[in-house]
């Protein structure tokens, strides 16, 4: 079975090639890191999983099924969730409110049933809430739960978006940039979390990520992207000292 | 200061969170039913008001203050749901049969004008449903053969079975109150449910939103569908107030009072929609009850009313962008945390209405 495969992924801007033929593959239960200089085109490549953007040529395989043409609201629930580089919480909602969301793609209630909030409502809102709860527990989010999103710190926002993540029970959970703007104690709780969330949660995870320290410690395999194209693919170790990459961030 | 200690997932669902809540939600119930004995006939017929202004203000609230959407065009649905009325009643239906077709017809309505209104949003949303509105005014004034033109139509009295519901009675009083009632409650059921959440979502963020499942033009068009069905529910009664309509009954300016009735009320809350209501209602008849105290020769200025209700808006959309309701809750905090309360503990709260926002 293929796990997750893009291929001859290819999209440009206006006159700027953003990706190029780009082409890798996830395996099922790998940590994979996406590296690359600023302008790469990985977010790009987020982008384009999470369908916002339309190839103009390629194909993206999501367990043996073609997802190139899915609607962008049925990517969740398929089994593929993200966090965003610049965090995309809903400000003036709770916490609680903001994990409940990333239930949705399990909704199993009509509308009209919830206008009348009928016990079945109220059963499937309980078991969400069981989900959430335990989501909760698992990123230590219990003293924020009922706090608006609009008045944490950075750093728990991000942790709040990885726990909305979770709560989809995605199979491939995409993290742009898990690290950006945390100090290096939260730094080493993502680190853990995100072993923990492959290791114990069996989620295959994707991530695109600048601090090194955090790649080689959780990444099964990195690639390396630079102008749009693949430039190395390997262990953490071997794309660093890849001398394209070495090219790539440091010039020549 | 009241601490919750939840130890049940029931906690955040239900109805009232604690049983103080409960008791002073019982006691505004009493209160409600009493007005027929107490009041006079006018302030009884002006509360009919503040319940039929509340229908639309919940409509809108789930829009604007929920999905985001701004809407400059609620008027047309609220004519949408009296000439609907107006027209089935005439044609010898039974009331509560024309009120559900009133709010399913504005409803369709709603998800016309919401199909259409798609991929606007902020300020291009809000002149759209402004344009539709003016369309509708001019349709009402041109399609003679139902509507009655410019001369307008004379509404039926409301009757179930042999009794009768005088406009200004404790009977007609009642009924506005139990739907209103019934009309929060299915608010409240909606907010309480992914339905809701989904609005909130959109409002907050719709690339997160897409990206959890979140059908954008499906849930766009339910909002638009939902509210304009409670504005139509409103518009219905609003006829039977009037007992005469014409499309200058349904004007911008009616628009105008039901988005300020939310943004005073305070934007986000069902709360605001009712205080809000109160609001439109009740400050024309303080500046009336003003005006004998101050010297005639300013109290006898033609327009003064309008100014001292724009000067008002404007100080709230300065001071309290969060509304009566925002005001309410820091008056509340204040007195339970008596000598600690600190100025600042809402200053990172914005208002919900943002015009542009980077996709």
């Amino acid at each position: 079975m293929t796990f997750f495969e893009a291929g001859d992924l290819t999209i440009s801007f206006g006159g700027l090639m953003a990706l190029d033929r780009v082409s890798f593959e996830v395996r099922q239960g790998e940590v994979c890191t996406i590296i690359g200089p600023n302008g790469a085109g990985k977010t790009t490549i987020f982008n384009l999983i999470s369908r916002l953007y339309e190839p103009s040529r390629g194909r993206l395989i999501f367990r043996d099924q073609d997802i190139t043409k899915a609607p962008p609201h049925r990517i969740g629930g398929l089994g593929i969730a993200r966090t965003f580089q610049n965090i995309e919480l809903f400000e003036h909602a709770t916490v609680l409110a903001n994990l409940l969301l990333g239930r949705h793609p399990h909704r199993t209630t009509t509308l009209l049933e919830e206008i009348l909030f009928l016990p079945r409502v109220r059963r499937a809102e309980l078991a969400h809430r069981e989900k959430v709860e335990e989501i909760i527990d698992f990123l230590d989010l219990q003293k924020h739960r009922d706090t608006m999103v609009a008045s944490l710190p950075f750093g728990v926002r991000k942790v709040v978006e990885l726990g909305r993540a979770l709560a989809v029970e995605p199979t491939l959970l995409l993290l742009d940039e898990p690290s950006s703007g945390l100090n290096v104690e939260e730094t080493d709780d993502m680190a853990f979390w995100i072993q923990d969330i492959r290791n114990a949660r069996g989620v295959t995870v994707l991530m695109v990520e600048h601090d090194m320290r955090l790649v080689s410690e959780v990444s099964d395999r990195v690639i390396a992207l630079d102008y749009g194209r693949v430039i190395a693919e390997g262990a953490p170790a071997e794309v660093q000292n890849h001398p394209e990459v070495v090219k790539a961030y440091l010039g020549g | 200061m009241r601490t919750l200690f939840k130890t049940d997932y029931n906690q955040d669902i239900r109805l009232f969170k604690h049983g103080g809540a409960a008791f002073w939600y019982a006691v505004l119930g009493v209160a409600l039913l009493m007005p027929p004995w107490l009041s006079g006939e006018y302030w009884l017929s002006q509360l009919g008001f503040v319940c039929i202004y509340g229908m639309a203000g919940i409509g809108l609230m789930l829009l604007s203050g929920y999905t985001g959407q701004i809407s400059l065009g609620h008027a047309a649905f609220f004519a949408a749901g009296a000439y609907a009325e107006t027209i089935l009643l005439t044609r010898g239906w039974p009331f509560p049969i024309t009120l559900l077709a009133a709010g399913l017809l504005a409803g369709a309505v709603g998800v016309g004008i919401g199909l259409r209104a798609l991929r606007l949003a902020g300020i291009y949303l809000a002149i759209a449903t402004l344009a539709f509105a003016f369309m509708v005014e001019e349709v009402l004034a041109r399609w003679v053969s139902v509507t009655n033109g410019n001369n307008g139509l004379t509404v039926p009295a409301v009757r179930i079975g042999s009794v009768e519901f005088n406009p200004a009675g404790a009977r007609f009083y009642y009924l506005v109150l139990g739907v209103l009632v019934l009309l929060m409650l299915a608010a409240i059921n909606i907010l309480r449910s992914p339905t809701g959440r989904a609005f909130v979502a959109i409002r907050d963020s719709e690339i997160a939103a897409q990206s959890l499942g979140v059908n954008l033009a499906w849930y766009k068009t339910v909002a638009f569908a939902i509210s304009a069905a409670f504005t139509g529910i409103a518009g219905a009664f609003y006829a039977h107030k009037l007992q005469f309509i014409s499309p200058e009954a349904f004007t911008i300016v009616l628009s105008i009072e039901l988005l300020v009735m939310v943004v005073v009320g305070g934007l986000g809350t069902l709360h605001g929609a009712i205080y809000g209501a109160v609001f439109i209602i009740v400050l024309p008849e303080v500046i009336g009850v003003a005006k004998d105290y101050v010297p005639a020769g300013i109290a006898g200025q033609p327009g003064l009313k309008s100014l001292l209700f724009g000067l008002i808006i404007i100080g709230f959309m300065l001071f309290e962008p969060l509304g009566i309701y925002g005001r309410w809750r820091k008056i509340q905090l204040y007195f339970d945390r008596f000598p600690l309360y600190r100025k600042g503990t809402f200053k990172r709260q914005k208002a919900y209405i943002r015009t542009e926002r980077l996709r």
